[in-house]
């Protein structure tokens, strides 16, 4: 059965009152959404009402669900509708109109004083011995460096490569969920990523 | 020719497939030549792979509870 088929079928089952079909999506859903609450709002406590409440608007909106995106896509939604709501009335959410100037292009991707003036490496990035992301994750507590590095990212770079790839989601998918264009999204997962990869880099060799 | 610096601001970019087709000529020719840029290449495509790998732990299951309760609820309405 096609993605959008088992949306559908699983959508169905809930509506129908199987308690089982609505677990399973908890089951699914609950520790994703708790974490990109989490991006959003100050506490662990307050992100966990959040999700309290994506899971009330899922059951009253599941009606209304047609497919047209994922169900994870649509259940994300709804949990970004509500963060933001929550996380404005803290002031604590940055409207997402004023990304993407300047600031946002400012952080080079890897220190300047690692290159010669023509731009070349000098200082060139250590290979890493992982050829997998699994043998990279079981390295000296990579995963711990990699979550640690996310609560330090500036919010909306952290929103973006959460949603992009922590959760998969497409790139149109986050745009619109966001409400961001698409270069704005590309500056802020490029900014992430090299943050990202600069903190493992520093882990695994103490480099930089 | 691209510098390497320049290959670390576009390698994202690469990576989505939203380089022009002139600038990702450029780029694979200097990442063809240049091993210290593979080995860049290399360490952000790992980079995003490992987040994709990060678990989710299952809810705790009082809070599981909870949501079914208000499934119920819900149900009844």
């Amino acid at each position: 059965m096609s993605r959008g088929g088992k949306d559908l079928a699983v959508v169905r089952r809930i509506l129908d009152g199987e308690e089982a079909a609505f677990a399973e999506l908890v089951e699914a859903y609950q520790s994703r959404l708790v974490r990109l609450a989490s991006s959003f709002v100050s506490s662990r406590a307050i992100a966990e009402e959040v999700v309290q409440d994506t899971w009330i608007g899922v059951l009253d909106g599941l009606a209304t669900f047609e497919g047209r995106s994922s169900l994870k896509t649509w259940i994300f939604r709804i949990l970004v509708n509500r963060a933001r709501t929550r996380g404005q009335r803290e002031a604590r959410s940055i409207p997402f109109s004023a990304l993407g100037k300047e600031g946002e292009r400012g952080e080079p991707a890897v220190d300047p004083d690692r290159f010669t003036p023509k731009g070349m490496w000098s200082q060139p990035p250590e290979r890493w011995d992982s050829d997998t992301p699994e043998e990279l994750l079981m390295r000296r507590q990579a995963m711990g460096v990699i979550q640690a590095t996310l609560q330090e990212l500036p919010e909306n770079q952290r929103l973006v490569v959460m949603l992009r790839d922590v959760e998969g989601l497409e790139s149109e998918e986050v745009c619109g969920l966001l409400e961001v264009s698409e270069a704005n999204q590309r500056v802020l997962l490029h900014r992430a990523r090299a943050r990202l990869r600069r903190a493992l880099e520093v882990h695994l060799q103490g480099g930089e | 020719m691209l510098t390497c610096k320049q290959i670390t601001e576009l390698v994202s970019d690469y990576v989505e497939k939203r380089l022009p087709l002139w600038d990702r000529m450029r780029f694979e020719m200097h990442v063809g030549m240049c091993k210290h840029c593979r080995e860049y290449l290399r360490q952000m495509k790992l980079t995003v792979r490992a987040l994709g790998e990060i678990p989710a732990e299952p809810p705790p299951p009082e809070v599981r509870d909870e949501l079914l309760r208000r499934f119920r609820d819900w149900k009844k309405k």
